[in-house]
């Protein structure tokens, strides 16, 4: 094995690991790439092409849409899971990525429970890196999909009100979110309890509002995402879920307050009884299902753009 | 710049230099002649006959050696970290002609035997080194180690360093055992319980990199413990080790004002980067006390030109590189830093901030050596040790980590330019380190 050599790199062209440092002109070029994609209309685009996906933890949509989204293009894909690969016996994570490079990938889709683990292989490897989500920091490719659902619906970003609710403390998808949207003049509020929401939140980006009341953040809003309790990382915290659902449940009740024309969005998994009322997300406004659909088109433009096949 | 002449004798002339010593009350141009492993005479340039070798130090300061209280030099067990002699290699290399080696050993360092072991001359220490010994029995924060034997072996101090004393009883027979034996308590002041998976700075960065943040309320709630319980214990000495944050120099600061045995060293780190230094999730920026706010860093300067701060001390603390080239909540803490203290203390101290040189080397002298009562150490009076260090204090520089004395690489300094630098490194009158 390689190795590891403690000189650090840039990382390749066409990485993806965050929204913060984007430029608005690089999150409009994949939206607009991803509108000329057609999942169900295959191109041999990516012909030839290894992607492999990396994941440390669970994963349903972005690994499924990811896989689709490659072999739509004529791609091929390899899947390596924590468990059941040589990640179980030890192998650190730099090696890995070297292992994969050398079995000839051309773009590593990584998911990892660690903040900045697919910064760290990006910056040792001559390959592109593609963040599926990497501890509590971002979620870049959820928040294109989201930017790309929300366009759908409506005109613009800016003037927007959106409102993101639940634990946004531990959630990777309302950073990304916040830095795409506030690049765009969205009018943020978050809202959530001082366990999943510290007042430190207000400094991840210019102009956001916080509130603990949910009425006072639904009320006019234009979207309204709404974030899952993740268990996983909660480490202790003492939380009580009774009092959660009746402070902070997406209800029927409380969707009135939004405008009639809001749509409600959650990034998945959704937990049916905790952050939303059975009925609320399956109703007309939840585009909860749209947004999964709309993660292959986004992944395909992703993709294409992180082998420089763009055109 | 120096010329050594003649090696036909054990004796050593530092000419032309300029001399300050904060406890002898030195600052001006003097000849210092060494002989016999001890300062043997200081006079006015010109006034000494050198029979053996001469140092030329014209345009250079000449001080008392250099005195680290806190180091890691991982033996025994983690040799593949640092030895006892690349880590005081290091020190040699940073001016530094004794440290004070922190008892996290494998295994811990809780018995007289691994603290002889330690000092024994087949480790090949390039420096002289003061072992500090545990506190409690594996550092589990139980059963109290043998102070007496411990410190009849050697030891200057005791702490579990890095496992913190939380449970006041036990941190009350500490105190209790350990003033019986005018023995120093050192207390690396982290209630843990706040700080469950943290790997920074609780702040706005540790918000937006996604990592979890360690309160600053986490050092200066303990260290307000530990001066409340030191109060009411006669004869008991608190040292409270890296402090890095305003609250609990504060508390320091009160507790000096009002006649407590509390002293506290600060890391040049912690005076020099803070938490918005962290961009890319690079763990050698990574440490325990975490790099702190700006404000902190503020409060920690000035406690440091004020006298609230007793010594600068490195938290020398060598890693492998598959330690640290690793995801970040990963990574172990703790950075190497014998070889840049001096040059990142002369830049932000006295370049920076124009603390009298004087002051500067207080921090690195008899501060110190007051902290841990090190007999002898510290100044340059005549029958002293002939510990000495001479350095430029204007010549720029930047740290080259790969040309490191240390095993370890694990720094957020390399490449940073540094002002002053180590010119020769001198221990019982022989020259053991030149720059």
């Amino acid at each position: 094995m390689s190795a590891i050599d403690p000189l650090v790199g840039q990382p390749a062209r066409g990485s993806l690991l965050g929204i913060e440092h984007l430029s608005r002109a690089d999150i409009s070029g994949y939206l607009q790439l991803a509108r000329s994609m057609n999942p169900q209309k295959s191109r041999p685009l990516l012909k030839g092409k290894r992607v492999f996906l990396l994941f440390y933890e669970a994963s349903t949509r972005t690994r499924s849409s990811f896989e689709v989204a490659a072999k739509s293009m004529g791609a091929m894909t390899t899947l390596i899971l924590s468990s059941g690969s040589s990640i179980e016996k030890g192998e650190s994570l730099l090696d890995t990525g070297y292992t994969l490079r050398a079995v000839g990938a051309d773009v590593i889709v990584i998911r990892h429970p660690e903040a900045g683990a697919p910064l760290l292989m990006a910056k040792h490897l001559d390959i592109p890196v593609i963040n599926a989500g990497d501890g509590m920091h971002e979620h870049p490719t959820q928040a294109l999909l989201d930017a790309y659902t929300i366009l759908r619906h409506k005109k613009t970003i800016k003037g927007l009100h959106i409102t993101i609710m639940g634990d946004i403390y531990h959630s990777r998808v309302a950073r990304s979110a916040v830095h795409l949207l506030t690049k765009f003049g969205a009018k943020i509020t978050l809202c959530g309890p001082p366990e999943f929401l510290p007042d430190l939140a207000t400094t991840l980006a210019p102009g956001l509002k916080v509130t603990r009341s949910a009425e006072e953040a639904l009320h006019g809003a234009d979207v309204v995402m709404i974030l899952r309790v993740q268990k996983e990382r909660l480490g202790g915290q003492a939380l009580s879920v009774a009092d959660y659902v009746d402070r902070y449940q997406m209800n029927s009740e409380r969707l009135k307050l939004a405008k009639k024309d809001a749509i409600v969005m959650h990034p998945g998994p959704v937990i049916r009884g905790m952050e939303f009322s059975w009925e609320v997300a399956d109703c007309p406004q939840s585009v909860i299902v749209e947004e999964v659909r709309n993660g292959v088109p986004v992944r395909m433009a992703i993709l294409a753009k992180a082998l420089g096949k763009a055109k | 710049m120096k010329k050594v002449g003649k090696h036909n004798s054990d004796s050593l002339l530092i000419k032309g230099g300029h001399v300050i010593d904060p406890a002898g009350n030195l600052d001006e141009d003097l000849d210092i002649l060494l002989r016999d492993g001890l300062v043997a005479e200081i006079a006015e340039a010109g006034q000494i006959r050198g029979a053996g070798l001469t140092f030329d130090a014209r345009g250079l300061i000449v001080c008392p050696g250099l005195i680290d209280i806190h180091v890691h030099l991982r033996e025994p067990g983690q040799s593949y970290k640092e030895t006892i002699a690349s880590g005081t290699a290091a020190a040699a290399a940073g001016g530094f002609t004794s440290v004070c080696s922190m008892p996290n050993t494998l295994p811990v360092s809780d018995t007289a035997e691994i603290i002889e072991w330690q000092q024994s001359l087949e480790r090949g220490a390039v420096v002289n080194v003061f072992p500090i010994a545990a506190a409690t029995y594996g550092s589990q924060g139980g059963k109290l180690t043998d102070f007496a034997a411990l410190q009849k072996a050697g030891a200057v101090a005791v702490t579990d360093d890095g496992k913190p004393i939380l449970s006041d009883d036990i941190m009350r027979e500490t105190l209790l055992a350990a003033a019986k034996l005018n023995l120093p308590v050192i207390q690396h002041a982290e209630d843990t319980r706040m700080t469950i998976s943290g790997s920074m700075n609780e702040s706005a960065a540790s918000f937006r990199l996604g990592l979890h943040g360690m309160p600053s309320a986490a050092e200066s709630s303990i260290v307000e413990r530990d001066i409340q319980l030191a109060r009411q214990i006669a004869g008991s000495h608190i040292h409270v080790a890296h402090l890095s944050t305003a609250g609990a120099l504060e508390a320091v600061r009160r507790g000096k004002r009002e006649g407590e045995r509390v002293t506290c060293e600060v890391t040049p780190h912690h005076f020099t980067l803070t938490d918005a230094d962290i961009v890319d999730y690079d763990a050698n920026f990574k440490m325990n006390p975490p790099l702190r706010a700006a404000a902190d860093v503020e409060a920690l300067l000035v406690g440091l030109e004020d006298g609230t701060v007793d010594a600068i001390a490195t938290d020398h603390a060598p890693h492998a590189l598959h330690e640290k080239i690793i995801e970040f909540q990963r990574a172990a803490f703790g950075i190497i830093g014998l070889e840049t203290a001096l040059g990142l203390a002369i830049k932000r101290l006295h370049h920076e901030r124009k603390v009298p040189l004087r002051r500067v080397i207080e921090l690195f002298t008899s501060g110190p050596a007051r902290v841990l009562d090190l007999k002898g150490r510290g100044t340059l009076s005549i029958g002293h040790h002939a510990d000495i260090t001479i350095f430029d204090p204007k010549k720029k520089w930047k740290y080259d980590v790969s040309k490191s004395h240390s095993m370890a690489r694990n720094t957020p300094f390399d490449g940073y330019a540094l002002i002053g630098k180590v010119m020769a490194t001198i221990i019982a009158g022989k020259i053991v380190f030149e720059g």
